[in-house]
């Protein structure tokens, strides 16, 4: 590892722009005649749209144009689409309601885009868009996924009957409930996923502005993957042509899922600007997020876990019914199937794991993947049932775990995954030694002396990052390829630029993948730009989530960079009279091995592009490109570790410490994996304490719609944290990366909850465990 | 609508405003400094914080025209025309920011916040003075630990200088 290569713990290039003020996000940009856009949005969670009134809207000052979803159907503009088919166990394929991008006949949640008004100001818009009048006839609303399933319910989607989006299985139940039927024990638990919503800070964005002059086309806009969002754009929401359409999400704001998909806003943004003629921009204000934004989790599981008279594990049975909201989401419907039943056999050894699925519509915002999702409800359900099962068996909660881990690799799960790689015992050690384990029973003395109640908890979670390969992903029902594409470019002078498909909001990308290349070419990171983010800059690409930037998006800028340095080193081999086998790249030079014989960096690829004496028949010019596709997903795993003490007086949970020990192969920047980890925590303990969304059942309005009713994570709720890494490579990628960007999320969650559950003595605890929670909890 | 008159950065800067007008619009939308974020419009995020005659203060809770005359200083303003404050140099170097949106409020309130405390800054206090700033990339711990570390290197620097 050179000062600035794989492993280096190198502070990022991209913060001066942002500790000074000159990070460029949506909001900040502006375009010579831009106008400012409101959207009207439904107040009610379930209403028939029987006219729209505009005209005292259109009479106010500076207001340029109201438009509606009548006009948006004339113009031929797509509904949105949910890109991953999935069929029911009957064969029958998913019910997708119709999602007009503003609502023309029907609203179905609170928030439900209407229409647009575009103005001069968006003080001007505000107030106009109050002024047009919707006449609604209100309909019933449910927002509970079990009532929406219940007989007799409001009927959210003409074609979805009973509002079932799917009944999914996985598995096989006769296997499993013979199993069942002969355990010597049967763990079994009911469990509630609380539902979240993401809250990155900067709001969701878009700038449309339509080049009437070239018929052309640009979105500024809040996106984790530009290029999904111009194909998805192009191909079904009619926006325009991808040739015509140019989509930049400059500097992002933070993402966690919520800036995947593409939204109504984009599209309507840009079709109001050929509309209008005016470059439109609209910024979501925090409660339109709160309202408009993909909401993550929302599950509620039952879960049977079978153990033999030596408690290895013999089976698992689950049921589980998803809430996906008042419309299918761009992935939603693989979050509670692909990317969470796939996930349930954890870190343990089981033969036979049989899991039900029944999706919901319900008069609520759309449910999509947030910050692991599916992972965080498989890791919460599987170490909510460990942890429980230990305690009844009357057994060491590690111990337990330690018995049923998978030792051995590949190892082929009854639920589709092929584990690559891992080793389980290694990051739980890690974990117990960084908490001292052992020591708790002194330190809960300790508290019961004080009169505290403390409790510690463990959570050994798996997950799967950068989802692949696009042939098997195609296989289960994904509607794209889920590979990454990079280009390097060597320069004239030797300075390099890297275009990448992978968007970096938060992630650090143009550090870390400046640092592949300087240990790759020996060359220093500040010759290094990355370039991501614009789909007139980058050939193609498939975007940030899944934690998929390094192991798929880093894979194929090593596989460029192959191809880099075997022109490089043919180049190098011509000019120094050498044998190409014998060229070595290092320090900014290619070096002839065992010579004093050098050729500085710069100057070959000089040579590259004066291309007076290259090598017989080699073209001029030094730029490589690669689309890398993996073998099999990833799989990080590690331990949790989360100990708490409780007031018994108050309820009031305090985390003490808390330990991650996690197993992420390769380490390209230390810094930046654990700072992934920190966030990862702090959400994974903000929906453990904290963070409920709320829909009241009845008139389903957003009880939790500000930050004032919305309980974020601050710094006064948390501990400083331990992170410990251990290491086993991926074999599915050239680097051996697995990702690190949800782990966190995913693994904290059941560590908390099963210490608080330790130290107040009752295993039955909801998610958030407020004071009032856990206090009642005690009293039950 | 009037015209008011401010300090910003140094500089004597004037404008029309509306009544209604946040000192945030102004110095975003009127002066073009952006680098002070909107969060959330109920002054509970912190993305928007900047100083007002020494004192961080949230300018989504405040009116362009309560500004008039006042000495304002925005991130982009922070360094002097140094290269960084120190406390901009401790986010960098302990990884205090990931997205960056919350990050020039954050710095605005540490900045005071070290100015009130100075070496003697511990973390409980940091912790409980970092209620009005979210974030939610970080999970404050490199946030809490840059902050100790400014504190550290500008008291120690005022000690020197005493």
């Amino acid at each position: 590892m050179g000062a600035e290569g794989i492993g280096a713990r190198v502070a990022r290039k991209e913060d001066k722009r942002f500790i000074t003020g000159k990070g460029r996000y949506t909001d900040d940009m502006v375009v010579p005649g831009m106008k400012h856009a409101m959207f009207v949005r439904s107040p009610h969670a379930h209403a028939k749209i029987n006219g729209i009134d505009k005209s005292a809207a259109l009479a106010m000052p500076g207001v340029i144009d109201v438009l509606d979803g009548k006009q948006l159907t004339e113009d031929q503009i797509g509904s949105l689409i949910c890109g991953w088919m999935i069929h029911s166990k009957d064969g029958s394929p998913m019910n997708m309601g119709n999602w007009r991008p503003l609502a023309e006949d029907a609203v179905r949640y609170v928030g439900d885009a209407v229409a647009i008004v575009v103005a001069d100001t968006k003080a001007q818009a505000r107030e106009a868009a109050e002024a047009v009048s919707v006449d609604y006839e209100e309909l019933p609303a449910v927002t509970d996924s079990m009532a929406a399933l219940a007989d007799g319910a409001p009927q959210i989607h003409p074609n979805a009957p009973g509002n079932q989006i799917y009944d999914w299985e996985i598995g096989d139940s006769g296997e499993v409930d013979a199993a069942l039927a002969s355990a010597a024990h049967v763990t079994e638990l009911n469990v509630v996923n609380n539902r979240l919503i993401p809250n990155a800070m900067e709001p969701r964005a878009a700038l449309g502005h339509y080049n009437a002059a070239e018929d052309h086309y640009t979105c500024w806009t809040t996106s984790q993957n530009p290029h999904v969002a111009r194909l998805v754009m192009s191909a079904f929401y009619n926006v325009a042509p991808e040739n015509k359409l140019r989509v930049i999400a400059p500097d992002v704001g933070g993402g966690f899922g919520s800036k995947i998909y593409i939204y109504p806003e984009e599209i309507v943004c840009l079709w109001a600007s050929k509309r209008t003629n005016v470059p439109v921009k609209w910024v979501a204000d925090r409660t339109e997020s709160f309202l408009s934004d993909a909401h993550g989790r929302d599950h509620v599981s039952n879960i049977k876990l079978a153990f033999d008279s030596d408690n290895r594990i013999t089976a698992m049975k689950v049921d589980t019914v998803a809430n996906l909201g008042a419309y299918m989401s761009l992935f939603s419907s693989s979050v509670p199937t692909y990317l969470y039943a796939t996930l349930l056999s954890g870190q343990y050894n089981i033969a036979n794991i049989h899991a039900n699925i029944r999706t919901a519509y319900t008069n609520t915002a759309p449910v999509d993947a947030y910050r692991g999702a599916g992972r965080p409800e498989a890791s919460f359900l599987v170490e909510r049932a460990m942890e429980t099962a230990a305690r009844e068996l009357g057994v060491n909660p590690a111990e337990l775990r330690r018995k049923n881990f998978i030792t051995e690799f590949p190892h082929q799960t009854p639920v589709i995954m092929t584990y690559d790689g891992g080793d389980y015992g290694a990051s739980l050690d890690a974990a117990m030694k960084a908490a001292d384990y052992d020591g708790f029973a002194a330190r809960k003395a300790q508290s019961a002396a004080s009169g505290k109640l403390r409790g510690i908890g463990m959570a050994c979670y798996i997950e799967a990052c950068g989802i692949a390969p696009s042939q098997a992903v195609g296989s289960l029902g994904a509607g794209v390829g889920l590979w990454e594409s990079a280009e390097v470019r060597v320069n004239a002078v030797g300075t390099i630029e890297v275009l990448t498909g992978s968007h970096s909001h938060g992630q650090g990308h143009e550090t870390t993948f400046a640092q592949l290349v300087a240990e790759r070419l020996g060359v220093g990171i500040d010759t290094v730009n990355i370039v991501h983010g614009d789909t007139d800059k980058v050939q193609m690409g498939m975007g940030t989530y899944g934690s998929r930037s390094g192991a798929v998006g880093m894979s194929a800028i090593s596989v460029a960079l192959d191809r880099v340095q075997a022109k490089a080193k043919k180049i190098a081999a011509h000019l120094l009279e050498a044998d190409e086998a014998d060229i070595v790249i290092e320090g900014g030079e290619l070096k002839v091995a065992g010579t004093d014989k050098t050729l500085p960096w710069f100057q070959m690829a000089l040579a590259a592009y004066t291309a007076h004496n290259l090598p017989e028949g080699m073209e001029p010019g030094l730029k490589e490109s690669a689309f890398f596709d993996p073998s099999n997903f990833s799989f990080p795993a590690g331990c949790h570790i989360c100990e708490v003490e409780v007031d018994p007086d108050t309820g009031v949970t305090e985390i003490t410490q808390f330990v991650a020990a996690d197993d992420f192969g390769t380490i390209i920047n230390p810094m930046i994996v654990d700072g992934q980890v920190h966030g990862g925590v702090t959400q994974g303990i903000g929906q453990a304490l904290l963070e409920g969304c709320v829909y009241d059942p009845g008139s389903g309005q957003l009880l939790t719609a500000s930050y004032m009713d919305y309980t974020m994570p601050r710094a006064d709720d948390l501990p400083s944290f331990t992170v410990e890494t251990t290491k086993t490579e991926s074999p599915s990628n050239p680097l051996g990366l697995k990702g690190c960007g949800e782990a966190g999320a995913i693994g904290s969650p059941p560590a908390v909850i099963n210490a608080i559950t330790d130290a107040i003595g009752n295993n039955d605890l909801a998610m958030p465990a407020t004071p009032q929670t856990v206090w009642s909890a005690m009293k039950a | 609508m009037a015209n008011i008159s401010m300090t910003v950065n140094g500089s004597e800067v004037s404008g029309d405003a509306e009544d209604r007008t946040l000192l945030v619009e102004f110095l975003r939308n009127d002066l073009g400094l952006t680098g002070t974020h909107v969060g959330c419009d109920t002054s509970q995020c912190g993305a928007c914080v900047v100083h007002v005659d020494g004192e961080a203060v949230k300018s989504c809770t405040m009116l362009a025209a309560q500004a008039a005359g006042s000495e304002i200083t925005t991130i982009e303003g922070l360094a002097g025309g140094g290269d960084l404050h120190p406390v901009q140099k401790a986010f960098h170097e302990n990884h205090g920011l990931q997205c960056g949106f919350c990050t020039p409020g954050m710095i605005m309130a540490a900045t005071d916040m070290v100015r009130r405390h100075g070496a003697s800054l511990d973390e409980a206090t940091v912790r409980t003075e970092l209620e009005g700033n979210i974030c939610r990339c970080t999970g404050y711990h490199n946030i809490v630990k840059s902050i100790l570390a400014a504190a550290s290197e500008m008291g120690g620097a005022q000690q020197a200088a005493e």
